[in-house]
């Protein structure tokens, strides 16, 4: 399909251009070519944007973010050169397994949940016989309209410590548990929060998927049912794995946003954030060093390692969405 | 009539129940969060401690919100904020759909390396380069200042790599080469045919970029450290940190802050479901 899309230009020039004008052929190759490379020079110039802010605000402080992790600097004084003591101090320093420890805790609570049940709903949005589907649409998706700020302020509230919070009203009554310190616990703050980052962007993952979901055609479908193939047939032979791409998009995006979390536990936490530990994420960690304790030199190492986790998550990630797609190669082409 | 409606009883099963009845739990947690956060900013803060809790509006609207205006500069927080995510989302539409189309329809050598340098660029913690980012703004003076804020916010590969997609699937081949034979510039075939066709895109790329530089926090609150500079998203984390805690306070300022982008949510959200439905019709 799209090579005869490539295709046509020439045919068409071949065909219309010697009756139109009545250019040697030499002349024309050399139309062509300086087509290509005007084309060329559009396609450089068009992403080239990008790539100078880039360089500039991106690769430029990334590079010097290297260089500082190897430095003793408090922001003021001349850097020292420091070898590997940063790396040493940070990963020999209990909170900083603490912070990773609660990242990737928090991550896994928030985060996998909400793929599967994203799924599940877009795949209920596109049900043919739905009415109400704007509504049901909107709804889902308005959580992700609200801040991160607004919403940890929000289910700080709902989450509070007190007695009569309603997470604790509905734990104590609905339940017969005792209520929780949902900003002081081990399992109450990482609770609490892996349901806000829940809350908030299910419905945007859900957005996602039914996109895609809409993109499958129907005739796919048809040809299943006749064959015979039933509604959970067709999820999981056809549905899933024709939605590979953006499963594998929202899988990652979604976990390297989990390995960056800081909003949440920071504004959830409010003037506890830097000093308790049971929600200290790792990036929390980082600006903790760097802007509390004008740490410069060890807030850099620590962004090198959480480079290289995250880079970790990503490789897994890639190679397990890899695997599952493969298997179902053959209904996916 | 009689007859519709048998062959609508004859649909009726329970299976179909459970649809309902899953979606309307997945909209009422959606939407429980708000109406929870109106109660409360209608509440004076006692009612917080009411067991069974208050669950209906009270009369405070206002005077919570008069609470909110003498501990933050809530208007020139929001403008702040209409400012930073106006010219952002205007400026990442450009470059994004601008860099889809050459993507998606030129060719040059490298073409798939710049791509995947992209893509690359999605998985770098944004918080690799925020210590010299930090001193770099500082360096230019522009600490303090939206333009500090914002220049960071210009980078989104999300958006190249939407706009490529849609551009290779939405926009013919055919159609830019017969403009190409008309005579139109790269840049005109652009402006004229490109960016109609993906208009709907840019309503769904422009709402998510909006948001989420509405509500991104880190950046903002690591630059903006003045509280005349302050978005509202860092005025309202302020909120949570006075000593009183007045959860009235708080949710009244977050209701207030959270409104205006839901009515803008609303205003574009057919334009942003059809965008998205259209992918089912091609």
């Amino acid at each position: 399909m799209k090579r005869g899309g490539e295709m046509n230009p020439i045919s068409n020039k071949e065909t219309v251009n010697p009756i139109s004008n009545k250019q040697p052929i030499h002349k024309r190759q050399k139309k062509f070519r300086s087509e290509k490379k005007k084309d060329m020079i559009s396609g450089y110039l068009y992403i080239a944007p990008f790539f100078v802010i880039f360089a500039v605000i991106g690769l430029y402080p990334m590079l010097f973010s290297i260089y500082l992790a190897f430095q003793k600097w408090n922001g003021l004084s001349p850097m020292t050169f420091n070898g590997l003591a940063n790396f040493e101090t940070v990963l020999t320093d209990p909170l900083f397994w603490k912070s990773v420890y609660n990242t990737i805790i928090i991550g896994i609570m928030g985060t996998a949940p909400q793929l599967v049940v994203g799924l599940i709903l877009a795949y209920l949005l596109n049900m043919a016989f739905l009415k109400f589907k704007s509504f049901f649409r909107v709804t889902i998706f308005m959580p992700y309209l609200t801040s991160m700020v607004a919403v940890a302020l929000i289910f700080s509230v709902l989450f509070s410590n007190h007695e009569s919070s309603l997470a604790n009203y509905v734990l104590t009554h609905f339940f017969g548990l005792d209520p929780i310190h949902w900003a002081a616990s081990e399992w109450g703050t990482k609770i609490a929060i892996s349901i806000m980052v829940f809350w908030r962007w299910v419905g945007y993952n859900t957005i996602i998927y039914l996109a895609g979901i809409q993109g499958i055609s129907n005739d796919l479908y048809e040809a299943a049912t006749i064959d015979g193939a039933n509604k959970f047939h067709q999820l999981f032979y056809i549905t899933i794995p024709m939605m590979k791409p953006f499963i594998i998009l929202t899988v990652f995006t979604s976990t390297v946003g989990a390995m960056q979390l800081f909003s949440e536990p920071t504004v959830f936490l409010g003037t506890d954030a830097f000093t308790r530990d049971e929600a200290m994420t790792i990036v929390m960690y980082l600006y903790r060093d760097a802007f509390k304790l004008q740490s410069f030199g060890t807030a850099s190492a620590t962004a090198i390692i959480l480079l290289v986790i995250i880079s970790l998550f990503a490789v897994i990630n890639l190679s397990l969405t890899q695997g599952f797609g493969r298997k179902k190669r053959g209904v996916d082409q | 009539m009689s007859k519709q409606d048998k062959r609508k009883r004859k649909k009726f099963s329970v299976g179909r129940l459970f649809v309902y009845l899953f979606l309307l739990i997945a909209a009422i947690v959606s939407l429980f969060p708000f109406y929870w956060m109106f109660v409360m900013a209608t509440r004076p803060s006692a009612a917080y401690n009411s067991i069974p809790p208050t669950l209906t509006p009270g009369t405070m609207l206002v005077e919570n919100f008069k609470k909110v205006l003498s501990q933050i500069d809530f208007f020139g927080g929001m403008w702040n904020s209409f400012v930073l995510c106006t010219i952002v989302t205007i400026v990442v539409l450009l470059i994004s759909s601008l860099a889809g189309f050459a993507f998606a329809k030129f060719k040059f050598p490298g073409r798939n390396i710049f791509f995947v340098a992209i893509l690359v660029t999605m998985i770098i913690p944004p918080q690799l380069g925020l210590i010299p980012q930090y001193f770099l703004i500082s360096k230019a003076g522009l600490l303090d200042t939206l333009q500090g804020v914002m220049i960071l916010s210009f980078l989104n590969p999300l958006g190249i790599f939407l706009m490529r997609q849609y551009i290779s699937e939405g926009v013919p081949d055919e159609l830019i080469e017969a403009a190409k034979l008309d005579g139109c510039s790269n840049f005109r075939i652009y402006w004229g045919i490109v960016l109609p066709i993906i208009l709907p895109a840019f309503a769904t790329l422009g709402i998510i970029v909006f948001t989420a530089v509405w509500g991104e926090f880190l950046w903002q609150f690591t630059v903006l450290r003045d509280p005349e500079m302050y978005t509202i998203q860092v005025a309202l984390a302020q909120l949570g940190n006075t000593h009183n805690i007045d959860f009235g306070m708080i949710l009244s300022g977050v209701f207030w802050a959270t409104v205006p982008l839901l009515v803008i949510f609303l205003l574009f959200n057919r334009l942003f479901i059809s965008s998205i439905t259209e992918g089912s019709v091609k």
